[in-house]
């Protein structure tokens, strides 16, 4: 098994925790935290795609995890302000 | 505690999720290795896209018009909580102290710095727009965690925007000059990317720092 299959490996079973996560808690907190365990996963797999024969790496996933990253971020963002504010509406 | 129902549920799922998990890892074992992908192509085009960076050059060339969407996403999540109109309380901040302050005073100005060499070295070496600001965020915070974090309401609006703006700016500047949109005239690419990111730099800084905030400052206030 390459490094480069191993850690898209790694990826699925966060991608897997985080989907586990997401389906069995109730509270909005821990789904949030699941959603980006489950992010993470996807970022995982896409760098482990970068990766070529020899030196030449494909700089497309690295620039779409990074693009993605800041976009979780922000969603993570949105999404607890939301928790909050259906919690003080409630 | 839980009933026989709830506990056949949790093993359903379980074995779902495990399940799920082998599908996927078969599915990406089986993917082909070696493959170049747009590695060659993206390696072709280096020398002409501005930057000897190839994530720059697919992020601000390439695959321009995907990034000048992400900081639209960027923008309308800020607009989005700040429409949720949150009162959040008065956050604590740190206890002043002079260790803290003089910590303060030596880290803000040196972060402050390092984001402008990651900024900077972005065309080159790994780092850009995005880390920039993701330290330029960090100052925020460290600023709004010591209560020293002041901007009016417009300036923040302003700062807010600043990357989309720009970022339009110089795609419609392209396309009245070469015709294409975010197609870079020859030879001055390079400019025109170090134009944009220091712009986008200072939005996403501004708009992750906001996130943090949560709610909109009022009109003629301090920022909260």
């Amino acid at each position: 098994m390459s490094p480069a299959s191993f850690y898209a490996l790694i990826g699925v079973g966060l991608f897997v925790i985080g989907f586990y996560a997401l389906l069995v808690r109730r509270d909005d907190l821990t789904r949030i935290l699941s959603i980006n365990v489950m992010g993470s996963g996807v970022f995982m797999v896409l760098i482990a795609a970068a990766d070529g024969v020899g030196a030449t790496v494909d700089p497309v996933p690295h620039a779409m995890v990074l693009t993605g990253i800041v976009v979780a971020v922000s969603a993570t963002a949105f999404a607890l302000a939301l928790s909050l504010a259906r919690e003080r509406a409630q | 505690m839980t009933t026989p129902i709830e506990r056949a549920r949790h093993v359903i799922v379980v074995i779902a999720v495990l399940a799920l998990g082998a599908l996927l890892g078969i599915a990406i074992v089986g993917i082909p290795v070696g493959g170049q992908g747009l590695a060659l192509i993206a390696a072709e085009a280096l020398p002409d896209s501005g930057v000897s960076n190839p994530v720059t050059a697919v992020l601000l060339n390439f695959r321009a018009f995907d990034t000048l969407l992400e900081i639209g996403v960027l923008l309308l999540t800020l607009v989005a909580v700040w429409a949720l109109g949150l009162r959040l309380p008065d956050a604590e901040t740190l206890p002043a102290s002079p260790l803290v302050n003089t910590l303060l005073r030596i880290n803000l100005p040196l972060l402050t710095m390092i984001a402008g060499y990651l900024l900077w070295i972005g065309a080159t070496a790994p780092g850009g727009a995005f880390q920039a600001g993701a330290v330029l965020t960090g100052v925020g915070v460290l600023m709004r965690l010591n209560g020293v974090l002041r901007l009016s309401r417009s300036v923040l609006r302003w700062m807010a925007i600043a990357g989309l703006l720009m970022f339009v700016a110089v795609a419609l500047a392209m396309l009245a000059w070469t015709g294409g949109l975010l197609q870079y005239p020859v030879g001055s690419a390079g400019t025109w990317i170090l134009v944009i990111e220091t712009a986008a730099t200072v939005s996403i800084a501004t708009i992750l720092t906001a996130l943090f905030v949560g709610q909109e400052p009022g009109p003629r206030e301090e920022r909260p």
